[in-house]
């Protein structure tokens, strides 16, 4: 069917370009809490739609079931794992960045 | 700014991927013999999702969910089966962990006899590694004294 192809080639478009978004995030962003903000929202949209679109191509079958589960798995763990890392940042007193004339 | 000890979004999530990591691990462990994975890979899963219970419980929960003890018997414990299966077939004429000679006890063909001693060997091989990645991360997270080892030491110096 050229149909699932082609969606599945478009939603593994969109996670290249957010896993490529996450990384210029990760590269350009001046601190540890904004280059989070960008890789644990980015990453994990990224993860979810390749592994959406490798679903759609493979089928119905025991292996998209297994992918699926993966993309649910992911869903659930990287935001809690994100989420952790910024509250130790934050436990471990680190300071978020500011303009260096103070404004905000 | 106040912060409670343990987080309740990290301990909501680890409590609802424990079992599936576990489940997950069991899996490994028993495709062991005819697709990637193994005891050594499944057995360090298992002690992932173990390690994971500590990080999101902290030490006392965990001493009661995972004694110490329980983990120094299991490490050894997995060492014998291992083992244990080994000389089995020495005992019985073979080689060292030579499977094909356990198809007498096993009342099997000695194909089908490897493939099931190959299992057990990997059931015993993940007890072992499960076990000790748990210990060694235990001491590596305490410096080597468990926090109820500390107290009464703490109390006789007073």
């Amino acid at each position: 069917m050229i149909i699932f192809t082609v969606l599945s080639v478009i939603f593994i478009v969109g996670g290249l370009f957010f896993f490529t978004t996450a990384t210029i995030g990760l590269l350009r962003f001046p601190d540890f809490y904004t280059r989070l903000h960008a890789t644990g929202k980015g990453d994990t949209l990224a993860v979810f739609l390749s592994l959406i679109g490798i679903a759609i191509y493979e089928g119905i079958t025991l292996t998209g079931l297994k992918i699926l589960l993966i993309a649910l798995f992911m869903f659930l763990a990287q935001p809690t794992a994100t989420h952790a890392i910024s509250r130790a940042g934050i436990r471990s007193g680190y300071k978020h960045w500011t303009r260096k004339d103070g404004t905000k | 700014m106040v912060f409670r000890k343990e987080d309740i979004i990290v301990s909501t999530i680890a409590r609802i991927l424990i079992p599936f990591i576990q489940l997950y691990a069991l899996y490994v462990i028993m495709h062991g013999h005819y697709s990637p994975g193994g005891g050594f890979q499944g057995g360090v899963i298992l002690g992932a999702s173990m390690v994971l219970l500590l990080l999101t419980r902290g030490h006392d929960e965990a001493k009661y969910k995972i004694p110490e003890n329980m983990v120094i018997t299991l490490s050894s414990i997995g060492v014998l089966i291992y083992a244990g299966i080994g000389f089995l077939c020495i005992l019985l004429l073979g080689n060292f962990l030579d499977y094909s000679k356990l198809a007498v006890l096993l009342h099997v063909d000695p194909a089908h006899a490897r493939s099931l001693g190959i299992l057990g060997v990997e059931i015993g091989v993940g007890f072992a590694v499960m076990a000790v990645m748990y210990s060694i991360f235990l001491d590596i997270s305490t410096g080597g004294v468990l926090p109820e080892d500390e107290e009464p030491e703490e109390g006789t110096e007073a």
